[in-house]
């Protein structure tokens, strides 16, 4: 499961690790709108991030090639519009699609393996991100293990009761099963919401989740901040300058 | 004479889809008293707990510590009687055990050094202080029931009302959790089909079965009357 391999990694105690989230999440904003408008020179700039990345990632003592794996998740859907640009007479807009959604996944996943989910809710809470998403975004982190494990039960119990002999009935057979466990699984989660609903008002829920814990935002967190945002700025205008 | 904590009178339900599961439930549960719900699947005890904090609504009446379980009166209501639920799953939602703990108390308003102090204390109570900072879903099923148990014992009910505690805990699991049980003050309604463990816990059992109470009395007789021993019943003629 990679969000538990990123829970551990998000649990170290690196300096990175350390800052105030809002120390992270506001470069990772400069950052991925510098991405965003990148035009000219994009592979030296896409470099000079990809650097970056790696850098704060080692500093950060995390697997390097584990993490640019697991931001390698989202290529598959990056490379078909990527294809589509291709095909159509503009291989560069594809090329430049598949390096900015896979650095914009690095860097996102940077900060998520350097800061705890609840601290970086807080942080993300803090900085004015609506209350309705991050309860969301939490609630589906903590269910995400429990329903995929569900559906990896499903799974099992399919397979333990064998597939139809013939290739085309079993086809037809899988799809079947895997729609019918789709629904199953939905109306599980259905229930499941509904009973996290009621355990949360019977411990006198009122439709807010307050936080148990405060975020300091010190000077070091301010020059850090400052600091990261303002290298890729810098390192755009300096190549776009060479160039 | 002991007081009553909670009193049910003719309590009917319905749900949605037209099923009845309440059928003019009467009940009555004294302070300190710890009182098993037995019955077949089906037969109504999880709706009927489910009534006490108001989760559920039908009719009839219900007073909890002298409160009438209507809206007005839920957050007071909410405060005296704790809920576990079946699932410890759904009932552990926060990111980290601590946080769990402590949902309840600073929902109830408390400052959040004495939430986290309520919510270390109660953890302590079950032994998982060690488990503070862990993610719910890392803990074992045993672990999590006891998080669970922890969860609403901090914010110190009169009233526990558990629903299949011992589902998924092994058999050492299932006798430390009834000596933790035992050894906490409040008055407990124990949803089970566990007989050793409804033996072991409370003195007295009533019966669902299709949405009324059939029988109230000590927990061995009820059993014995309705064939409920396990070791037993091959043997048994049936009822």
């Amino acid at each position: 499961m990679h969000h538990i391999v990123l829970e551990r990694w998000s649990r170290g105690a690196s300096a990175l690790h350390r800052l105030d989230p809002r120390a992270k999440i506001v470069p990772l904003l400069a950052l991925l709108a510098a991405l965003a408008t990148a035009r000219h020179a994009l592979p030296e700039f896409s470099a000079a991030v990809f650097a970056m990345l790696c850098a704060a990632l080692v500093a950060a003592r995390i697997p390097l090639f584990a993490a640019l794996a697991r931001a390698a998740l989202v290529l598959p859907f990056a490379v078909v519009f990527a294809a589509v640009c291709w095909l159509s007479g503009d291989p560069a807009r594809g090329l430049a699609l598949a390096l900015k959604s896979y650095l914009s996944a690095l860097a996102v996943l940077t900060v998520v393996a350097t800061t705890p989910l609840p601290v970086l809710l807080r942080g993300l809470e803090l900085l004015r991100v609506p209350l309705f998403l991050l309860t969301v975004a939490q609630f589906l982190y903590r269910y995400l293990f429990v329903i995929s494990e569900e559906a990896q039960h499903m799974r099992k119990a399919a397979a333990a009761r064998g597939t139809p002999a013939r290739p085309l009935e079993s086809a037809g057979a899988r799809f079947r099963a895997a729609a019918g466990a789709l629904a199953v699984l939905f109306a599980r989660s259905y229930g499941r919401a509904q009973d996290v609903h009621r355990a949360m008002l019977a411990r006198g829920f009122t439709g807010r989740l307050h936080p148990l814990f405060d975020l300091r935002f010190r000077p070091a967190d301010a020059a850090f901040a400052a600091l990261a945002s303002l290298a890729p700025v810098a390192a755009r205008l300096a190549i776009e300058r060479i160039r | 004479m002991k007081r009553p904590v909670i009193e049910a009178r003719d309590l009917r339900f319905r749900y949605a889809d037209g099923a009845p599961a309440l059928n003019g439930v009467n009940f009555r549960l004294d302070e300190g008293e710890c009182v098993a719900l037995l019955g077949p699947n089906g037969s109504g005890k999880t709706t009927f707990v489910l009534h006490l904090n108001g989760l559920l609504e039908g009719q009839g009446s219900i007073e909890v510590c002298g409160l009438s379980v209507e809206r007005r009166n839920l957050p007071a209501i909410r405060r005296k009687i704790g809920l576990v639920f079946q699932d410890s799953e759904s009932q552990l939602f926060m990111p980290t055990v601590l946080e769990d703990a402590a949902f309840g108390p600073i929902n109830r308003g408390m400052s959040r050094p004495e939430a986290l102090e309520r919510a270390m204390a109660a953890l302590k109570t079950v032994g998982m202080e060690g488990s503070a900072a862990r993610a719910p879903y890392h803990l074992s099923a045993g672990e999590q029931k006891k998080v669970a148990i922890a969860g609403i014992l901090a914010t110190d009910p009169e009233i526990l009302a558990l629903d299949e505690p011992t589902t998924f805990l092994d058999p050492p699991g299932q006798r430390a959790l009834a000596e933790l049980l035992g050894a906490l003050p409040q008055a407990k309604i124990v949803v089970t089909h566990n007989i050793p463990f409804a033996l072991a816990l409370c003195r007295r059992a009533v019966f669902f079965e299709g949405g009324v109470i059939v029988a109230d009395g000590p927990v061995d007789e009820v059993v014995s009357r309705f064939g409920w021993e396990f070791a037993t019943a091959a043997a048994r003629p049936r009822r």
